[in-house]
């Protein structure tokens, strides 16, 4: 299994607007638990550990 | 209380003659590791001198769980029953994430093992029975002889040893450094000891109590009476419970080991009826770190003058006895000649692979328990709220992952397979115990093996196996084992054929077994030339 870029989000604005909604009235610290959760959660969903380090790095470029 | 032996300061026999002491191996320090190494080389006839600054055993807290694997060892060393009945049998540990269950692991959920998961014993009871044994075989620590200077020398090592009554000299072909975390021999030489120290604090306390908690691991991430913090409780021999809680890198240690600070907060944890006394405390600050190598010229070093990891995971006295185990087998053929001392590279190269793999798991468990950043810990908050719910979340808490011993799956004594099997036996790996019936009674079938190369025959080799004695009957011990009944010696009978299962012999195998019983080669048939080559190999002359 290797990381997908292509688009592959099912009514994307709907996903997005569901992912910020779920950061409503939460302080940065309830926010950043609820980040931390949903990684865990969605990390289990791939469970491929090359494709999980692949969406590691693609995530830390330019930070 | 535990009252401590105190064991007799003899005057070395060196002072009154003006002589040096002439011997194959000096030990330097007589903890766990260096008595594993004494029994060891005793029981191979190889002659040394151990000697140690003090003369009793080991104070306080200090190792008390022993692994399988360690238990197997001190069978073979002849201390097994004596630590198994003195100990505290266990398998099951539990993690709780507050007040709820969490996660529970099973360390052995199968039967067929002479010795369980694990066996709990304070390191100075376990000290107590191999000083026993080692007296047994006719052997006895200097006590109260502390080596105050280490020199390498063309054909040895030379340590300079004080005494009350002065100073004398040893010359050994090789010195086993078993000095401990704060070895000296270590100092002496000047060697580079370099890891990570963890930016925490923990309590650590042994109480003598009365407990009706069971005989498992109990360990808890921010329970409701030490919030913020993590705990642990576990049974040891003589209702000695070892309590751990997890008070922070900013308190104060000697006002946090005061029982005005402490009492309190066990009685917190135990509840305010249970009766309870302190036999120990200390608060301590946890480290990972090893030697660059572990073989300096003619100086050895093993246990944690070697390598020191944290404790979550029992893996350092277990280490060390492993260390001594891998060792003295190779050092007995190297001082008789046997083997090239080249062979002793290969203790070098085992034992910084287990020590790697066991200082990887210990700063990981380290690390969840301890987190470095915020980051870090979000992230094991969320694991731990998550783990409540989903049962995935479970495999990443981490209050320490239990020690197993370092397979070893390529090092430069085993042979590669050149045949499939389909076991999690595999060269490189410690043999795997089996119930074998041995003309009337049954054994384990890991209490024959081991001190010698071992030869092991399965059922449908038969034929092979006397052509196989006749060929290697003075350098290898060889033993069938049969699914049918018969009487003879060195045949065990797998009548559970748990050992043709767990060694995948159904269709036939040969397991060239090292002293220290590790897998050194197999084969499905093999001729004799494949033996001879294998053997060679492993004896480190290839």
């Amino acid at each position: 299994m290797t990381l997908e870029s292509e688009a592959k989000i099912q009514q994307p604005d709907d996903f997005y607007q569901a992912l910020i909604d779920a950061h409503a009235g939460l302080t940065d610290e309830q926010s950043a638990a609820l980040n931390a959760r949903l990684v865990l959660l969605l990390a289990n969903q791939i469970g491929d550990l090359t494709t999980l380090r692949q969406a590691i790095s693609a995530a830390r470029v330019s930070i | 209380m535990h009252v401590p032996p105190v064991y007799p300061y003899v005057a070395p026999p060196e002072l009154s003659s003006d002589r040096v002491a002439r011997t194959r191996v000096a030990i330097v320090g007589a903890g766990p590791v260096g008595l594993a190494c004494a029994i060891d080389l005793a029981q191979h006839g190889i002659d040394f001198i151990i000697v140690d600054d003090n003369n009793t055993v080991s104070a306080g807290s200090r190792a008390i769980c022993w692994a399988k694997r360690t238990l197997e060892i001190l069978d073979r060393l002849g201390c097994g029953d004596a630590v198994c009945d003195r100990g505290v049998s266990w398998k099951v540990g539990k993690v709780f994430v507050r007040d709820k269950l969490a996660y529970q692991f099973d360390l052995l959920p199968e039967p067929g093992h002479k010795r369980p998961a694990f066996v709990n014993l304070q390191q100075y009871l376990l000290e107590e029975i191999m000083v026993e044994r080692l007296e047994a075989l006719g052997h006895a620590v200097r006590w109260k002889n502390k080596a105050v200077s280490v020199t390498q020398r063309t054909d040895g090592a030379r340590l300079e040893v004080d005494t009350r009554d002065g100073r004398y000299a040893i010359e050994a072909d090789y010195v086993i450094a078993a000095d401990g975390a704060r070895s000296a021999v270590r100092d002496l030489l000047g060697l580079a000891w370099e890891g990570q120290v963890f930016r925490d604090r923990f309590l650590i306390a042994d109480v003598s109590m009365k407990g009706d908690f069971p005989t498992e691991r109990w360990f808890w991430f921010d329970p409701p009476f030490h919030s913020g913090g993590s705990a642990l409780l576990h049974k040891q021999a003589d209702d000695i419970w070892r309590i751990d809680l997890q008070v922070g890198w900013e308190c104060d240690p000697d006002e946090e080991k005061r029982p005005e600070r402490v009492i309190p907060r066990i009685r917190a944890m135990l509840g305010p009826d249970r009766a309870f006394a302190l036999e120990w405390v200390s608060v301590y600050t946890f480290q990972c770190a090893r030697l660059e190598r572990f073989v300096h010229d003619h100086v050895i070093f093993v246990g944690d003058a070697a390598h020191q990891v944290s404790p979550f995971g029992a893996r350092g006295g277990n280490s060390g006895i492993q260390d001594a185990d891998n060792l003295c087998w190779k050092l007995a053929r190297i001082v008789r000649k046997q083997s090239p001392a080249s062979l002793l590279q290969t203790y070098n190269d085992e034992r910084v692979e287990a020590a790697n793999e066991n200082i990887l798991n210990s700063s990981r468990s380290t690390d969840f328990i301890t987190p470095k950043s915020r980051a870090s810990r979000q992230m094991r908050d969320a694991v731990l709220a998550l783990s409540q719910q989903h049962v995935f979340a479970r495999q990443l808490v981490n209050s320490g992952r239990l020690s197993t011993p370092t397979e070893h799956r390529s090092n430069a004594l085993s042979t590669p397979d050149c045949d499939s099997f389909a076991c999690a036996l595999a060269p490189g790996a410690p043999a795997v115990d089996a119930p074998v019936q041995i003309a009337d009674r049954m054994a384990s079938l890991l209490d024959q093996l081991g001190g010698r190369f071992d030869l092991l025959v399965f059922d449908a080799n038969a034929e092979n196996a006397s052509a196989l004695e006749s060929e290697f009957g003075s350098d290898l011990r060889v033993a069938r084992i049969v699914r049918a009944r018969q009487q003879s010696a060195r045949v065990f009978e797998d009548t559970e054929e748990v050992a043709t299962r767990r060694y995948d012999a159904q269709s036939g195998a040969v397991y060239l077994l090292r002293p220290d019983q590790h897998v050194a080669a197999r084969w499905r048939a093999p001729s004799i030339g494949d033996v001879r080559s294998a053997l060679k190999c492993a004896q480190g002359m290839r």
